[in-house]
């Protein structure tokens, strides 16, 4: 599934990153945790998080993850934003609780 | 081959800017896709904890055919009880590090997975020192 439809079918908006829409996504990570997701996440991961500085594209970009979700209407910084667009990574947000967006992107993924 | 980098103390903005340098010049030296994945773990969480805890560092890196050799010297305030430093959990961040979800506990342990040689040496008030290798021969996926 695409980041894309992902996008579409659970009313995410984009925030940055439009570059990479189109990518592969490969599973789904939920987690404040920097270091929790530089560990665990894998290639081609949604990463679900609270965060909203720059260093989550770090990480992201690190760990050529295909998108990053925002939950509860969260802000990004501005520099986190630029190195979206910079990086071709995606931001999108919801106004979904870490759990529920979790559980509804699970069940996309999994079907 | 030899690269060499330097970290900024406390400047978060610039966090991961070594790891991702060093990523690139990994992939044109093509070193194979998991390898360079458990590299960049290392690296990039050696790299937070400079910025993290101390005041400057520096990274040195050796590249040859059998292995990648990383050197990360700072100066800093030093670790007190390295033992206790590795725990799972174990963190001396500080409570905005926590904020941004650094300072889990949770970095050395990310190395030590990641890495097949570490060692670790400390002087309180001075900084410390970390020394990983990872083999490149090595087809272990961790």
């Amino acid at each position: 599934m695409k980041v894309i439809e992902i996008q579409d079918a659970l009313n995410l908006k984009v925030l940055g990153g439009e570059e990479g829409l189109q990518k592969d996504i490969l599973g789904g990570y939920t987690s404040d945790l920097l270091s929790d997701v530089m560990g665990h996440a894998e290639q081609g991961y949604i990463w679900i998080t609270l965060q909203t500085h720059k260093n989550v594209m770090a990480v992201a970009s690190l760990k050529e993850l295909a998108a990053v979700v925002l939950i509860k209407n969260n802000v990004p910084d501005e520099d986190m934003l630029e190195q979206a667009n910079e990086e071709g990574i995606p931001v999108l947000v919801t106004n979904l609780s870490a759990f529920d967006i979790s559980g509804k992107l699970f069940n996309l993924l999994t079907k | 081959m030899n690269f060499n980098y330097s970290v900024e103390g406390g400047n978060f903005s610039k966090a991961g800017t070594a790891s991702s340098q060093f990523k690139k010049v990994l992939k044109q030296l093509n070193v194979d896709p998991i390898t360079i994945k458990r590299i960049v773990v290392a690296l990039y969480e050696a790299e937070v904890n400079i910025v993290a805890h101390a005041w400057e560092g520096k990274i040195d890196i050796e590249v040859d055919m059998e292995k990648v050799y990383i050197n990360l010297a700072d100066k800093g305030p030093g670790i007190a009880d390295i033992n206790q430093a590795m725990k799972p959990g174990f963190s001396t961040a500080s409570p905005s590090v926590r904020e941004m979800g650094f300072g889990a506990g949770m970095g050395l342990m990310n190395i030590k997975n990641n890495v097949d040689s570490l060692h670790i040496s400390s002087e309180v008030g001075k900084g410390t020192e970390l020394e990983m290798t990872i083999n490149l021969s090595s087809i272990i996926s961790k």
